[in-house]
């Protein structure tokens, strides 16, 4: 093996979140991965619920959670012409403030997704939060709009008919835009304190809906986008490319995921990367078992967990090896996630399978809230907060 | 309501004393002059508090000023703040002024809606005071409401066995219905209450088309080409088209109820090309409309020799209204050119090629035009239509 010079290493520090908090897509630093112990395992619409919200409109984006308040978007009306932020009270699930848009851009996508499907992002004090139509405005936490962006007025050709999906994320105060489409294609760099640009630069021409993530290499903060036909890291500060690999088949779904000095890239097949002293990445691996189509795999303690098209793929995540495959039925669009040594994988229908990690999984229970659920759920708090069609939920034991 | 200058905008606040006397002016004009790139977000940040903080009597002088999209959602979430923290506080809003901005059809739809909407919540009775008289309103969003709450009229007759009030209540419905989902119910209703209804008239689409291809459009290279027809529109001109192959325009004429043109049909199965679709347009007077197409491949929009509208994207879905150009018809005779590209897509679902275009003015209602079509050509007829005549009168559908 060539000498390993560099490293990738999760920035958490860079987020004003704390450990305990969820506060992006899949979670803090995109891990997908939450310290809380003593969750749930059962839980029903009226057992372990600790709150339940109603939501004023449709959404696939997940809540995130940040110092005792949980945001969410939503749209609404015809053809999801108006556009919902929303904060609650994790404590209690009291309304703090709703913020409402017009869509400014066009509304049109696939009917299993929604205007509001990029995951809003927050740093404790700000949300940020993009909808499907390139409306992006961001709010401090007692909804104060500090500012506001119609991108289709700056960049008409972004956005497409499928709809957006990817999620904005923070790398410290320069918030990551994945506007990847077939008509104009970029990724935008944007101060987050006043959101002006601080970069953008090209992306490939394509629909692609892969949430970036950030590492560290070379002592400098990257922004990892995906695409079907490369993975590239930016340097977060301007922008500049610092590596890329290219490959066909990748996913244009799933994010990539960081463990030890690996990425792992997701695809048929997926691809382990390591990057090197020089700067480029080599293959450490290669395999055809983790082939996530929607959701996006998660590590844990040295393993790769995915979904299949059937259930659950649990990988070696040095060797890209499978341990093992566990059968939960079909209809995975939201991402799985993991605390307290359990995996949590929500159906489409509204069931979420409690799967207990080991040498072999043991499944610990199937909960049901009988209604469509397609956002990937949020941990924080010592609670699941499970954004359903209609509704917000809060799981938590009962004290 | 035209668009005006923040200069004007000041001027027109310090003139309407009723509205504005205790209003931030200088605010307002800063929320209103954020520029392109998020330029001027900081200035219109320090004006979004300073507007929130005046409270419910800052609310007249924000709808007045509330005429553009691009700083539409600065003020409508300011509004949001200021009515939401109002009411927490136990505050009242400017019941009656709003309510007389809500009724005055001169102000701009979106503002007049959200008069409504903060109404709504202070007082419960506000839709059955105002939505009687909105069934012709210029704002989309208080039209469809007026005409949803006339279709639940019809359903209630329906149900007491009262067939004869139950039809007049759905024609009077589809008298202010603009949006398919509500014109689908409401058409379906009356054709099992025995009244058929003219779907294409009542949308204003555009039935009668001369066609022509092939013209190149390999690599998708062609949507960018200028090629004769976007020059100049000679009904018996013949071009050298892609691969050697004549173009000639040919008459075609759809009895589809959206309009729709399937060109697999009229000009036979081909990718990598470009077609264009023709029409000669009498409007009776100048008037401003909105030319909406739909469409499942590439599209450029033209009126009268200028480009209007691109989208440069296929085989993401088709849907009516999908594409929409602000445009002006002349008094008299206008072109309307659309030239609709298919790409090199293998997959099954990507073979379509097909569009449908509809004129209406901005709240989606069909603007009377008349059709001219040169007699000497040979037009092809999908289907009989004895409705259809080549000088076919297209106007409002009235059952």
């Amino acid at each position: 093996m060539k000498q390993l010079f560099l490293s990738v290493i999760l920035l958490l520090a860079a987020h004003p979140a704390s450990a305990g908090d969820w506060p992006q897509f899949r979670g803090l630093g995109g891990t997908a991965v939450s310290e809380e112990t003593g969750l749930p395992v059962k839980w029903s619409i009226t057992d372990n619920v600790r709150w339940k919200a109603e939501l004023p409109g449709r959404g696939v984006s997940s809540p995130v959670i940040a110092g005792g308040r949980v945001y969410v978007t939503a749209a609404s009306a015809y053809r999801e012409r108006r556009l919902h932020v929303l904060c609650f009270d994790a404590a209690n699930g009291k309304k703090m403030w709703e913020r409402q848009l017009a869509a400014t851009g066009g509304t049109m996508c696939h009917p299993k997704t929604s205007m509001a499907a990029p995951t809003p992002v927050t740093d404790g004090r700000h949300v940020y939060a993009l909808f499907a139509t390139g409306d992006l405005a961001a709010f401090n936490r007692d909804g104060d709009l500090l500012w506001y962006r119609p991108l289709l007025r700056d960049y008409p050709d972004i956005t497409n008919q499928v709809g957006m999906a990817a999620s904005p994320i923070l790398a410290g105060d320069t918030l990551l835009l994945p506007l990847e489409n077939a008509g104009d294609s970029f990724a935008l760099g944007v101060d987050a304190k006043t959101g002006r640009n601080r970069w953008k630069t090209p992306r490939r021409r394509d629909i692609n809906w892969v949430t970036p993530i950030v590492a560290r290499f070379r002592g400098k903060t990257a922004a990892l986008f995906q695409t079907a036909g490369e993975i590239t890291a930016y340097d977060a500060a301007n922008g500049e490319v610092m590596w890329s690999y290219k490959s066909n088949n990748l996913g244009s779904v799933p994010s990539p995921a960081l463990v030890d000095d690996l990425v792992i890239v997701p695809g048929n097949p997926s691809v382990a990367l390591r990057v090197l002293g020089d700067g480029n990445p080599e293959v450490v691996w290669k395999s055809r078992k983790l082939a996530a189509a929607y959701a996006s795999p998660v590590v844990y303690r040295g393993k790769i967990y995915a979904t299949t098209g059937i259930g659950i793929a649990c990988l070696d995540a040095s060797t890209g090896q499978e341990i093992w495959r566990e059968r939960l039925g079909t209809g995975f669009s939201a991402s799985p996630v993991i605390a307290d040594g359990k995996l949590y994988v929500a159906k489409e229908e509204g069931d979420i399978s409690v799967v207990q990690l080991g040498d072999q999984p043991k499944i610990l229970a199937n909960n049901s809230l009988k209604e469509p659920l397609l956002a990937t759920p949020a941990i924080a708090g010592g609670a699941i907060y499970l954004r359903t069609e209609k509704h917000l939920y809060c799981i938590a034991a009962k004290k | 309501m035209r668009r005006i200058s923040s200069g004007q905008l000041i001027a027109l606040l310090l003139s309407t004393a009723s509205v504005s006397a205790e209003a931030p002016v200088e605010a307002l004009a800063r929320l209103k002059a954020v520029g392109r790139e998020g330029a001027g977000n900081e200035a219109a940040a320090r004006a979004w508090k300073d507007v929130v903080r005046q409270g419910p009597t800052a609310l007249p002088a924000l709808l007045q000023v509330m005429d553009d999209a691009a700083s539409a959602n600065w003020l409508r979430t300011a509004g949001d703040a200021i009515v939401e923290r109002a009411l927490a506080a136990g505050k009242p809003l400017p019941a009656e002024t709003l309510e007389q901005f809500a009724r005055q059809t001169r102000h701009n739809g979106a503002a007049r809606r959200l008069a409504y909407e903060w109404l709504c919540r202070v007082d419960p009775k506000t839709p059955g005071r105002l939505l009687p008289d909105m069934l012709q309103d210029p704002s989309p969003e208080l039209r469809r409401d007026a005409v949803a709450a006339v279709v639940k009229q019809a359903r209630s007759q329906l149900d007491k066995g009262d067939e004869d009030a139950a039809r007049a209540a759905y024609r009077r419905a589809l008298s202010g219905a603009c949006d398919k989902d509500q014109v689908d119910v409401i058409v379906k209703a009356l054709d099992k209450l025995g009244v058929k209804i003219d779907v294409a008239a009542h949308f204003g689409f555009v039935r009668q088309w001369l066609v022509i291809a092939p013209f190149d459009n390999h690599n998708d290279a062609g949507f960018n080409v200028a090629y004769p027809p976007e020059k100049g529109v000679d009904p018996k001109a013949a071009y050298k088209g892609k691969g050697g192959k004549e173009a000639r325009w040919t008459a075609v004429t759809t009895d589809d109820p959206y309009g729709t043109v399937n060109l697999n049909k009229e000009l036979g199965k081909q990718q990598g090309v470009a077609a264009y679709a023709y029409a000669a347009i009498e409007s009776p007077k100048e008037r401003k409309i909105q030319i909406r197409a739909g469409s499942v491949n590439g599209i450029k929009i033209f009126l009268n020799g200028r480009e209007l509208y691109h989208r440069d994207e296929y085989h993401h879905g088709m849907d009516v209204d999908q594409h929409i150009a602000a445009a002006t018809l002349k008094a008299g005779r206008n072109e309307l050119l659309i030239k609709v590209c298919q790409n090199e897509q293998k997959e099954d679902w990507a073979q379509e090629w097909r569009f449908q275009v509809r004129l209406c003015d901005a709240v989606g209602s069909a603007v009377p035009f008349t059709q001219v079509s040169d007699p000497s050509l040979k037009r092809k007829r999908r289907a009989s239509n004895p409705s259809l005549t080549l000088q076919a009168r297209i106007s409002r559908g009235t059952p």
